[in-house]
């Protein structure tokens, strides 16, 4: 066999076996690996109180409440199997309304109820202008998240559609 | 491939079609930019933040060839000694590197009004981090060594070794729940940008294709040149070293 022939199938062995060796390691850190866990994984696995976690999911329409104070946030995060509520203190994202997805990081209390202490919208893969939007929701045609109506609401307090800087603290 | 592999040859054509290069790159990121600032409509949620993403994507896309290309010249520099091999590897990293910045940097101003967060530690952006590390390592070995030719063969093996990341970075967002969107493009029902923003994008992408087409062979032209200056001087001193006295 030439060296260089040798040289080849040396790499590419090397690579395969690299390969299989990662695919092994990120398999194995599967769990560890996830930014967030679902609403359903929560509920079959109640995790224990004060562990920090990340739970992520959509805010279920119509759960989005201001409490008395002007500035706690109650709300729902569903997968649409299971729900988790969520009270939240300080300001919300830009992107944070009823039907969008959002991570919240925070711990769960003694009663089984989650603190948050960060809540980080999750955009989506869609990218439209807001008169394509406007129309697909007139049609009928629109489809949000993991299947859920669209709800125009918008959360008191959150900016709209303006984008532009970020009113999080 | 073997017929460009010669750098004689390489400079001759390098010379020829780089004039023709650079003005398709001011041409493309004329329109280009054109279409994302003033010709495209502003997103239904992310309003006028949107056009971060004409330079994000673009960017992230050339990081990810340009170590696809580093990977390629390094895997050829090691198995068949092409002399250009090498120039290339050397050439690409910094491109690379650049890119991978600004992609970074793109994304962590679109995350602040968009996620509430310049940074998390989620698969994508950790992986994508990782790949900016794998550039400044290749050029640092490069360096590292006395023997240039040592200094290449281990940046060659770290380049092959970085590989991995690359399919990791790209699936990330589909094997493990991320705080970044996935794909949008490259999906199975086609699409989910709309024609409007889709075509601004695509043109961004060919004139930062050609950019780095334009940049990789002018930093190899460079390369060469210095090389055969080096190769130069090492002749003249060699002359001097052995005329007798």
């Amino acid at each position: 066999m030439k060296r260089k022939t040798l040289r080849l199938y040396l790499v590419l062995i090397s690579l395969g076996l690299l390969g299989t060796a990662t695919a092994l390691v990120l398999n194995a850190f599967d769990r560890e690996l996830v930014f967030f866990f679902s609403p359903s994984e929560i509920a079959a696995e109640q995790p224990a109180p004060g562990r920090i976690i990340r739970l992520g999911g959509l805010v279920e329409t119509g759960s989005v409440t201001k409490l008395g104070d002007g500035a706690t946030f109650s709300f729902r995060i569903t997968d649409l199997k299971a729900s988790t509520s969520i009270a939240y203190r300080g300001v919300l994202p830009d992107l944070f309304r009823e039907g969008q997805g959002v991570v919240v990081q925070g711990t769960f209390n003694e009663s089984g109820n989650f603190v948050a202490s960060e809540v980080l919208a999750k955009h989506d893969e869609n990218y439209l202008p807001p008169e394509v939007a406007k129309a697909l929701k007139a049609s009928g045609r629109w489809q949000e998240g993991a299947g859920t109506a669209a709800s125009p609401a918008i959360v008191p307090g959150a900016s709209s559609d303006t984008g532009g800087e970020g009113n999080s603290p | 491939m073997h017929r460009f592999a010669n750098p004689g040859r390489f400079l001759r054509l390098a010379n020829r079609i780089q004039p023709w290069l650079k003005a398709l790159t001011a041409l493309g990121f004329l329109l280009g930019l054109y279409l994302a600032l003033i010709g495209s409509p502003p997103d239904y949620q992310q309003g006028e933040t949107v056009r971060i993403m004409y330079i994000h994507v673009p960017s992230a896309w050339m990081a990810l060839l340009a170590y696809l290309i580093l990977g390629l010249a390094s895997a050829s520099a090691l198995i068949w000694r092409h002399p250009l091999a090498d120039i290339a590897a050397e050439a690409i990293s910094p491109i690379g590197a650049a890119f991978t910045l600004l992609a970074l940097i793109t994304g962590s101003l679109w995350g602040k009004p968009m996620w509430g967060t310049y940074w998390v530690w989620d698969a994508r952006l950790t992986s994508f981090l990782l790949l900016f590390f794998l550039y400044l390592g290749h050029m640092a070995l490069l360096g590292a060594f006395d023997d240039r030719g040592r200094g290449q063969r281990s940046a060659a093996v770290l380049a092959l070794v970085g590989l991995i990341n690359l399919p990791i970075i790209k699936y990330s967002v589909d094997w493990w729940n991320t705080l970044h969107q996935p794909a949008s493009i490259a999906r199975m029902d086609g699409p989910s940008i709309d024609p409007s923003m889709l075509w601004p994008l695509f043109t961004m992408a060919a004139a930062f294709h050609v950019f780095l087409l334009a940049v990789l062979i002018e930093r190899m032209r460079t390369l060469l040149l210095e090389a055969k200056l080096r190769n130069q001087r090492l002749a003249a001193f060699d002359r001097v070293q052995t005329e007798p006295f």
